[in-house]
């Protein structure tokens, strides 16, 4: 237990052992340890990043989800109300067709009747002269006659 | 015990004498201290060959461990070796923010350094009593031709107190430069002289001055040596009782030993823990500018 030149040897080779520490293994390694510190931060909070946009997606989803389902209730019910118009339309085109082939119809149909009734009259009237002329055979007198035929004609 | 015809006297002399190299007081030459009477005569010029090797050597083991580790630290995830350092690294930083409570880039370093240097030492008391001293001994009456008496061989550098006190007072002497550094000559002389007793009248404060310095100086002093006398106590103690239980028949060393050694791990760790806080704690005081 003789205090010696030990203690002062043991001094320098400590100061230096400090040295050496401080300037090749502290640094890195604390470096290291911090820079691994980081990382892992950075990376936490990226998964929690991760985990908000996942949300919002989701949140987003289901916005769009519900648009997409209202307009394609409005969709429906604009073609339901678009089927109902043009089942109007076609009934009254349909209707309004119909009255006028009617009316053609009855037009062409009056016309013919007409046309019957004047040849009708023409037979008639011929038919009524023959018969006048068999009866009156003898001596008529073609112009009184014509005359009187004539008025005939007019009164039917 | 082999050493034959040896008392236990001796054996414990033997084992608690360091390998010293010195200049003869008698012709001044320089030479190996063949007894223990020699190296104590051999006063101050003299330096223990084995503390100051094994201190050496473990303090390149830990510098080349840590070091190696440093070179080729990578922040991905860690594997083990490098997990172990990194929580040694992590436990120093944690105590040494605790502690210390200014910016100094020495301090952290400085603390790792001594607690694994303090450590790596204190370890060496768990190596067999007679293992290292039995081979120095073959070795140097083997090839050195010295008488195997008397070749002495501690192992544990920190039962040497030149070891602790060595490193205590280097760490008195930094606080000190930091005292003055950071608080300035009157400053630091104020610390000294206005403490703990003080006065609002002068004439009281000056003869306050002397008792102040007086209480101040003893605290001051006491710091460095309760500082390296505690380790190198609690390590002398316990290798003084490995030395005892080695004097015990071979069959019933091992009753006590183990329990023993198992303690010391406890008493290993601890007092290189507290040696690492104490010198973190006075560097600490020494950048303490406020007034307490």
């Amino acid at each position: 237990m003789n205090i010696n030149l030990t203690l002062i040897g043991q001094a320098i080779s400590f100061a230096i052992f400090v040295w050496f520490c401080m300037k090749f293994v502290w640094p890195p390694l604390t470096s290291a340890l911090e820079e691994r510190r980081k990382k892992i931060a950075d990376g936490l909070s990226a998964a929690e990043l991760g985990q908000q946009a996942l949300e919002k997606a989701k949140e987003e989803v289901g916005i769009k989800l519900a648009d997409a389902k209202s307009e394609a209730k409005n969709i429906i019910s604009m073609a339901e109300k678009r089927q109902g118009d043009i089942l109007d339309e076609a009934n009254t085109k349909a209707s309004e067709e119909a009255q006028k082939k009617l009316r053609l119809a009855e037009q062409e149909v009056e016309q013919l009747s007409m046309k019957l009734k004047e040849s009708l009259k023409k037979d008639v009237s011929k038919l009524v002269i023959e018969g006048a002329e068999m009866i009156l055979k003898k001596e008529i007198d073609k112009k009184a006659h014509d005359k009187a035929i004539q008025d005939l004609v007019t009164k039917i | 015990m082999a050493a034959g015809a040896q008392t236990s006297s001796e054996y414990i002399k033997h084992h608690l004498t360091n390998l010293t190299f010195g200049k003869d007081p008698s012709d001044g030459v320089w030479k190996l201290a063949e007894t223990a009477q020699d190296a104590q005569e051999m006063g101050f010029y003299a330096i223990h060959l084995d503390s100051m090797g094994w201190s050496i050597g473990l303090g390149f083991i830990f510098i080349f461990l840590f070091s190696f580790v440093a070179k080729k630290a990578s922040t991905g995830v860690p594997a083990g070796l490098q997990n172990a350092i990194e929580m040694i690294i992590e436990f120093i930083d944690t105590n040494v923010k605790d502690t210390f409570s200014h910016t100094n880039k020495l301090i952290a370093p400085m603390a790792l350094t001594a607690f694994m240097w303090v450590l790596l030492m204190n370890l060496m008391d768990l190596v067999p009593v007679d293992w290292v001293p039995q081979l120095a001994t073959f070795i140097g009456a083997n090839f050195f031709g010295m008488d195997p008496h008397h070749v002495y061989f501690k192992i544990v550098p920190t039962t040497d107190p030149n070891v602790t006190m060595g490193m205590s007072l280097s760490v008195f002497f930094l606080a000190l430069f930091y005292s003055i550094k950071n608080k300035g000559v009157g400053g630091f002389v104020g610390e000294l002289t206005l403490h703990p007793f003080s006065s609002k009248n002068i004439f009281i404060k000056l003869i306050l001055i002397p008792i102040n310095l007086f209480l101040e100086g003893v605290a001051l002093l006491a710091k460095p040596i309760s500082h390296g006398l505690r380790l190198f106590g609690n390590l002398y103690a316990g290798e003084m009782i490995f030395i005892l239980i080695a004097l015990l028949p071979l069959y019933a060393q091992w009753t006590l030993s183990v329990p023993w050694a198992i303690f010391h791990i406890l008493v290993i760790v601890l007092q290189a823990f507290i040696f690492m806080v104490l010198m973190v704690v006075y560097m600490n005081m020494a950048h303490d500018t406020g007034e307490h």
